[in-house]
Order: structure tokens, then sequence, then C-alpha cells
């Protein structure tokens, strides 16, 4: 059990600048991201589109973005949980117990959900069929390549993880690969290994093609595909992956007994307090009158719920307001002389 | 100024009058008219705003730009008449298009 002033939920720029601002008033935090890195969106959706909207930033890459705010946090050496995901809020005796997936277990005074639009989750077959195969012959990554080979295997996508496995198992095993059009986004190089093993017959490569029915007594052993004309092939398939990006769930949050409005956390604009106590909701999830799904307002917001997360943390100190420029407190905490 | 047709999955339908220089997917979410999220905000990074444009307006439609195919190709049961509503820009000429919305956006 981690004992903590604050644990942050989601690693994008509204939950970094907010445990930015947690350093700067003298608490400690611990930031949990689904992601396998740091950035949320500004790393998963749009590391190279430039942003215009930053203050005193004319200009700058989401990933830019992400490594400043990276930088200026650095003094403060919080623990990041990547590649894992607050599954349960509990509260006890006045502190909530965080608990992930991956078995982690938080003990603090505040919990600040700075979770955008939910969490990356890859996007799953749309076939009902496909569910009871899920996570043992019905994949959505791959965590050992081993169990693919000498085995046949039914590759759907058309971008770079689609192309990159499919070259990478057509060395040991029998690779189809299925597409719903013939263009693939991947990057050029691997499109154009992709055509040759198609040419080779090393690759079965179908295209405007999209999944109908995955079939098996207890294993499965076919995929059935469908043109847009309706036509349909059957292949034979000891393992399918779909490789179709991330979608964005609400996923746990939705479970913690918090007042939503749609996808989104309602909480008040003074610290950004949802409707339980000690959780705090920043960013584009959260909701109140006038609210802007900017970045600038996501940094207002971790502010005040900094602020907010001192009279629980430190319950018996008064918060003292004070500036970076003259704090010596403050300068203590960066690490300056 | 058009007026457009969005017709969810279950049938209901919906008529909108949304003013030129909006994005079809705007017009939805301005009338909360259901069935599309627009989790992004109409960047074209999500595919939250997935909409088949009815058979006979597909071609009069403005072509789609580079990387509209591409976060399609993350949508639910994307087919050859599917576009990202937040890149179809309403006009004067576009009075009368109807679209579908999907059984789900994610």
């Amino acid at each position: 059990m981690i004992k903590t002033d604050v644990v942050i939920v989601g690693a994008g720029p509204t939950g970094l600048f907010c445990a930015h601002q947690l350093g700067i008033i003298g608490l400690k935090c611990e930031i949990v991201d689904n992601l396998d890195k740091i950035g949320g969106q500004c790393i998963e959706l749009y590391p190279d589109k430039p942003i215009y909207d930053i203050p005193a930033i004319p200009e700058c890459t989401g990933e830019e973005l992400t490594n400043n705010l990276i930088k200026q946090l650095k003094p403060f050496n919080f623990s990041f949980h990547l590649n894992d995901r607050v599954q349960e809020l509990k509260n006890e005796n006045q502190n909530w117990i965080v608990k992930t997936i991956n078995g982690k277990e938080f003990n603090t005074p505040n919990v600040v959900i700075a979770g955008g639009v939910g969490s990356f989750e890859p996007r799953k077959f749309p076939t009902k069929s496909a569910e009871k195969f899920d996570g043992t012959t019905v994949l959505y990554s791959i965590k050992d390549k081993k169990i693919f080979k000498d085995k046949s295997v039914a590759i759907f996508g058309g971008g770079d993880s689609a192309l990159d496995w499919a070259i990478e198992l057509s060395n040991n095993s029998k690779v189809s690969l299925i597409h719903r059009r013939d263009e693939f986004r991947g990057a050029p190089a691997s499109v154009q290994k992709i055509k040759e093993l198609s040419e080779k017959k090393i690759i079965n490569l179908f295209t405007k093609y999209s999944i109908k029915d995955v079939k098996g007594n207890g294993s499965l052993e076919e995929v059935e595909i469908k043109s847009e004309d309706g036509e349909s092939k059957t292949l034979k398939a000891d393992y399918v992956l779909g490789f179709f990006g991330l979608i964005m769930q609400l996923g746990p949050i939705a479970e913690w007994g918090l007042n939503l409005d749609k996808k989104t956390i309602p909480v008040n604009t003074e610290n950004f307090e949802t409707n339980k106590k000690g959780i705090f909701a920043i960013g584009d999830i959260c909701t109140y009158p006038g609210k802007l799904k900017l970045i600038l307002s996501g940094f207002h917001e971790g502010a005040l719920a900094a602020r907010g997360c001192f009279k629980y943390a430190r319950p018996n100190e008064k918060y003292r307001f004070e500036f970076t420029t003259a704090s010596n407190t403050i300068k203590d905490r960066l690490g300056l002389k | 100024m058009a007026k457009i047709k969005y017709i969810e999955h279950n049938g209901k339908e919906h008529l909108a009058e949304v003013q030129n220089g909006l994005t079809v997917m705007e017009g939805a979410v301005q009338n909360d008219i259901p069935g599309i999220d627009a989790d992004c905000g109409g960047s074209m990074s999500c595919a939250t705003c997935h909409v088949y444009v009815k058979e006979d307006w597909y071609d009069k439609l403005p072509k789609k730009e580079m990387g509209e195919d591409d976060m399609l190709d993350q949508a639910h049961e994307p087919k050859s008449n599917s576009r990202l509503s937040c890149q179809i820009m309403v006009s004067d000429e576009l009075d009368g298009l109807t679209v579908y919305m999907p059984e789900k956006q994610v």
C-alpha cells in the first residue's frame, strides 16, 4: 500500500500540470495512466500536430508540450504508474483506497481525475461471436509471439500494427491480412513489403473485406469475412488479431458513484471537487457552466484542485499563497539554490 | 443554411437547420441529436462522429481529405458510404442531406 497525498488519474497535460502545482505547494502525488507513455491524447492522438493556443507558446506539437511538462515536473520526482488503470475507489476512515488492475494500492485523502474522455482501449471486433474467444484466440495486442508458431493467423487492420505483425508473423505462421479497403495507412516501406509477401504467396491478402463471423467448437477454427457487396469467404484460423487503433472509454470511472453528465463529471469551480469529498475532476472530463475543453483551462483547473487537495492532505495547516518568483520554500522544493 | 436529416440507428429521425460553415457533426451536437459522440471535438483524431451518408448524396459531398479514411478504418463498421461528420462542411448545396448514424460510435 502506497501512502500519498494525491493520486492523479491520467498523465495528460492537465494531470501533469496539476502534479506540478501539488509539488509547488509541498504535496506528494502518484500518477496512474492506462497508456504505456506519458502525455495522454497529446501523445496518443496528435504528437505531431501543432497546437497554437498554449499561453506564451505561439506554436508547439503535442509531443513538445508533453516533454516540457515532464521537464517542469522533474524536480519533484513523482512516480508514474503507466500501463495501469485505476479500477476501484473505496472510502475508508476519511481516506480513499485506490486499487489498480495491476494490483497496486494507494491510500490517499485526495484523488484527482484528469482522465480526458476516458482511458484508451483497443477497439474490438463488432461481431458478437468474437467475444467468447476474447483474450485467448481473438486478440487485440500481442504479448508473446511464440504462441503463433506454425499456426494460422488472421490479422485485421490497415495501420502499422497490423502490417508490422503480419510481416513479423509470416516468418513462422500462415498469415492472412484482411483490410476494409485497398489502401493502407502504414509506413510505405511496410506496405511495399506486404505487397511483395502477397505476390510470393507468403501472406494471403484480402482487401475490401471485413470480419463477418468467427467459428469454432470450443477453440477457434475459422473466420468468415465479407466484402461490401455481400460476398463471403471462410478462412482457417487458429488466431484472429484485430488492430483498429484505440478508442476512449470512460470505463471504471462510471462505477465510482460520481454524478455524471453524459461522459463528463460535474464539479464546482472553486476547487473542482466532485459530489464526493476528496475526489476532484479536471480537464476534458469535468464540466461546469462555461466549460471550455482547452488545455489552458485544464491547467487552471489543476492549479485550483491542487489547493483543494491541500485542505484534506494537511488538515492542521493553513495554506499559504506564495509566488514562485519570491518564495524560498518553493525554490527549495524546485531544488534551486 | 441547410436542412439536414439525421437518422438514428433505431430509425428515429431528427431534422435540423444547420448554418453554413458549421460541420454536420456540430449540427448534431448543437441540436442535442444523439448518436454522434465527437470525443475529440472535430480534430479528425477519433472516429466517434462516424455517419453513413445516404447513397445519392455521397458523391455530391466534397471529397475526403487526407487522413479521413485512415480514421474511418478505426470506426465501428465502416462502409463505402462512411464519412466523419466533422469533416463535412455545411453549405446551401447540402440542403436535404440525409445521414445515418451507426449502431454505436465506440
